[in-house]
């Protein structure tokens, strides 16, 4: 279960709080759909719960299975269960992808006392993952981004979520840059993630890709707060009417 | 491969042994008398046996040097060093002074448990015990010359260390000797004829590929000595060679200085490969000690279709002055240098290569890669250059350079020079930076800062760390992360 209570984030003490007061909580299990304009803070959210180093919290805690997220290092949170997969993806030139991806899978399971994978077991489920998504053999060989086409490293993602098997998965605009057929093999791929104990934080624009991911909630995110929480329903009503009349609302 | 594993097994087999029998034993230091001057030059060629030849070789050279003075071009910065105030002769001694891992800094017992160095291994390397003999003796050419004598016998092969070349085969040291760096090359290179202590010799007779890698390992050891060593390497007509060569130091308050000079040969369609991993003592945190490493290294093509090609990983030392080069003189002959140059804490590298065509159809390429952290400052200094008979030489540059946190600083001068039209140089350079943001990526999938790091500088140097031996490229990998610890988080 991921708690977020009162989160208040600026770049820095004093400037322009990007997220103010927020509060959100996702059981096990859950997919919970974020929506919101641009700039509403919503990447700001995903980052601040992995950790990144550039956003500092004034006030408020983020709790994944009642562990204080904010002590722990980006790495560490990342081995306790959180995945971002990033808006955009990093390239990491001349580190071949399946490289890239083994180093992470056996980092995460030193982190949590474990040991490490068997090159001929990492194997079966790289190419077992590879193949539900789509992805050749020989892109794995590639450097880890480079060159890829927006809709390979947003499958890419998807692909390391599912090796690293997360408690949480945050998948932020993964449908941007996705063509319709790619778009239903990642959601496939998502949905196959699906369990009992594994959350997701999905972060879209498009109530089209949440005909696939198919959310337990949806909430409206607007300047750093979420205004209103719902069911599937309200990706729908939001589809048909924009955010006007929540941006009015909240300059009333 | 597997030759030059049994050898490294039998090396630190052999280092332990020494150390576990050296408390008994009590033996006075042989050493020279502190500073420079002709007697010194005398006394070291009396303490090799030398032939008259040689010692009025080292004088000549000796006279010669005193006329010369430093180079100053270099992007490097250092106290005058005072030539006197050095031993240059340190003789092996099997006492070794009964100390324990308690009196070594930790930081350095860490350092070598990280590299996979068991722990009475570590004992030696990290300087405890006055390991001369076992590093002298063992880690230089000589163990290896006695682990396979016969097997490299049978093909022909000479591996020895310099000193016994000069006894046992006086004609073609003469002959070669000072023929690819001249005596008076440069200012290091003419005190390292005068005062050269020892090294190795290589001869690969005609038509025989050398049967395995042949390697030395250099280390100095001697507080205030100076090591001034000598390498020749002949491959004649259609004959192959690969050698490694690895250096460390202990750590030590001074600058100590390396002065070495290694000369390559390679006759019509022969092919050389000189590998090293340099990792000599780099200095503390604040920059104080480390070795002073000014390397004069150079490769003839002399024949046609020759072939010489230099990888270095240099990790090592305070200061880097190191070009290896290569002269393209036979018509179709190609040189290659592919180098990693990794700097952090105070260290300055100032490293490149030369490549000059003077043969037809000669060609040549030029990889490099330098790393700074820290307070480090990185140069690559590189020339290409083209003789006016050197009809469609060919030279490709690319030359990298990977910055990591805000306080270092990288260069890049190319020296480019065409006297033939026909020649077509390429060069290309690029400085980037670790970003943040790839960091934090790394860090998001599990890795920690330093693996991060690590990861990314491996990606970075992956080209050229594929032109290493195997065995030497895990180890390569393995000390350029341990390099950059704590450049980082
Ligand atoms: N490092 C930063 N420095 C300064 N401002 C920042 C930084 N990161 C985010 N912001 C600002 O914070 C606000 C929220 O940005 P964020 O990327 O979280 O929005 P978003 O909801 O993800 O938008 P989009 O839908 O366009 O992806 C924006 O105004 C953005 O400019
Ligand atoms: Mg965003």
């Amino acid at each position: 279960m991921l708690e977020i209570r009162n989160l208040h984030v600026a770049i820095e003490e004093g400037t322009k709080k990007l997220l103010n007061g927020l509060n959100l909580t996702i059981r096990d299990g859950e997919v919970a759909a974020i929506m919101g304009p641009n700039g509403s803070g919503k990447s700001t959210l995903s980052y601040v719960i992995a950790g990144k180093e550039d956003y500092k919290v004034l006030d408020g805690e983020i709790l994944l299975d009642g562990k204080n997220l904010l002590e722990m290092e980006p790495d560490e949170r990342a081995a306790a269960g959180v995945f971002l997969a990033f808006q955009y993806p990093l390239e990491i030139p001349g580190v071949a992808t399946m490289t890239f991806l083994k180093a992470a899978l056996n980092a995460q399971r030193k982190g949590r006392g474990e040991d490490e994978l068997t090159t001929p077991d990492f194997m079966r489920r790289v190419k077992a993952g590879a193949e539900k998504l789509g992805i050749p053999q020989d892109m794995l060989k590639r450097g880890l981004n480079v060159g890829f086409s927006g809709g390979e490293k947003k499958r890419t993602e998807i692909l390391q979520m599912a090796l690293l098997k997360p408690s949480i998965g945050i998948l932020d605009e993964t449908d941007s840059g996705l063509d319709i057929d790619a778009l239903k093999i990642v959601s496939e791929g998502v949905n196959a993630l699906r369990s009992a104990k594994r959350s997701f934080l999905v972060i879209t624009h498009y109530q089209r890709l949440l005909n696939y991911i198919v959310p337990d909630t949806v909430h409206i995110m607007l300047k750093g707060k979420i205004v209103r929480t719902g069911g599937k329903e309200l990706a729908l009503e939001l589809e048909a009417n924009g955010y006007s009349d929540y941006v009015t609302n909240a300059a009333a | 491969m597997v030759a030059v594993k049994e050898t490294v097994e039998q090396v630190k087999q052999l280092d332990v042994d020494q150390y576990r029998y050296g408390f008994t034993t009590d033996l006075e230091v042989d050493k020279a008398p502190k500073g420079l001057n002709e007697e010194i030059v005398r006394f070291i060629s009396a303490k090799k046996s030398e032939p008259q030849w040689m010692l009025d070789w080292r004088l000549d050279a000796y006279r010669r040097w005193k006329t010369m003075d430093e180079p100053q071009w270099a992007r490097v910065l250092y106290p005058k060093i005072d030539f006197n105030d050095s031993y240059y002769y340190a003789a092996p001694k099997k006492n070794a002074a009964p100390k324990t891992l308690d009196d070594v800094d930790p930081a350095i017992l860490d350092t070598y448990k990280k590299l996979g160095i068991p722990l009475r291994e570590q004992e030696i390397l990290a300087g405890v015990q006055m390991s001369k003999v076992a590093v002298d003796a063992v880690f230089d050419s000589v163990s290896v010359v006695t682990t396979f004598k016969e097997e490299l016998k049978k093909a022909g092969v000479i591996f020895c260390s310099i000193s016994e070349a000069i006894k046992d085969h006086p004609d073609l040291v003469k002959k070669y000797l000072g023929s690819v760096v001249p005596v008076t090359d440069n200012y290091y290179a003419t005190l390292n004829c005068a005062v050269f202590t020892d090294g190795s010799f290589v001869y690969i007779p005609e038509g025989v590929r050398c049967p395995m890698e042949l390697s030395t390992y250099f280390r100095i050891n001697e507080k205030n000595t100076g090591q001034f060593e000598r390498t020749l390497i002949l491959a004649e007509k259609g004959s192959y060679v690969s050698y490694l060569e690895g250096c460390t130091a202990p750590q030590r308050d001074e600058n100590q200085l390396h002065a070495a000079v290694v000369e390559l040969v390679a006759l019509d369609d022969a092919e050389i490969k000189y590998s090293t991993v340099q990792n000599w003592y780099p200095g503390d945190a604040e920059g104080k000690g480390g070795i002073y490493n000014f390397v004069t290294k150079r490769g003839d093509c002399r024949g046609a279709n020759s072939k010489i090609s230099w990888t270095q990983v240099e990790t090592g030392s305070a200061i880097t002055w190191k070009y290896p080069s290569c002269i393209l003189r036979g018509d179709n002959s190609r040189g290659e240098f592919y180098s990693i140059a990794v700097s952090n804490g105070y260290q300055q590298v100032d490293s490149g290569t030369k490549m000059i065509h003077l043969g037809k159809n000669t060609t040549s390429r030029i990889i490099s890669k330098g790393i700074s952290a820290g307070k480090s400052q990185n140069t690559y200094r590189g020339q290409v250059s083209a003789h006016r008979k050197a009809t469609n030489a060919r030279n490709f540059t690319n030359c990298d350079s990977l910055l990591i946190g805000e306080t270092c600083g990288a260069h890049t001068v190319p020296y480019l020079e065409s006297k033939n039209a026909s020649a077509v140089f390429e060069h290309e350079a690029t400085t980037s930076k670790i970003s943040e943001d790839q960091l934090f990526y790394c860090r998001q999938r599990g890795l920690s800062a330093e693996e991060a790091t690590a990861l990314i500088v491996n990606g970075f140097v992956k080209d050229v760390l594929q032109q290493l031996p195997m065995e030497f490229a895990v180890e390569a990998q393995k000390l350029i992360s341990i390099s950059l610890e704590g450049s980082v988080g």
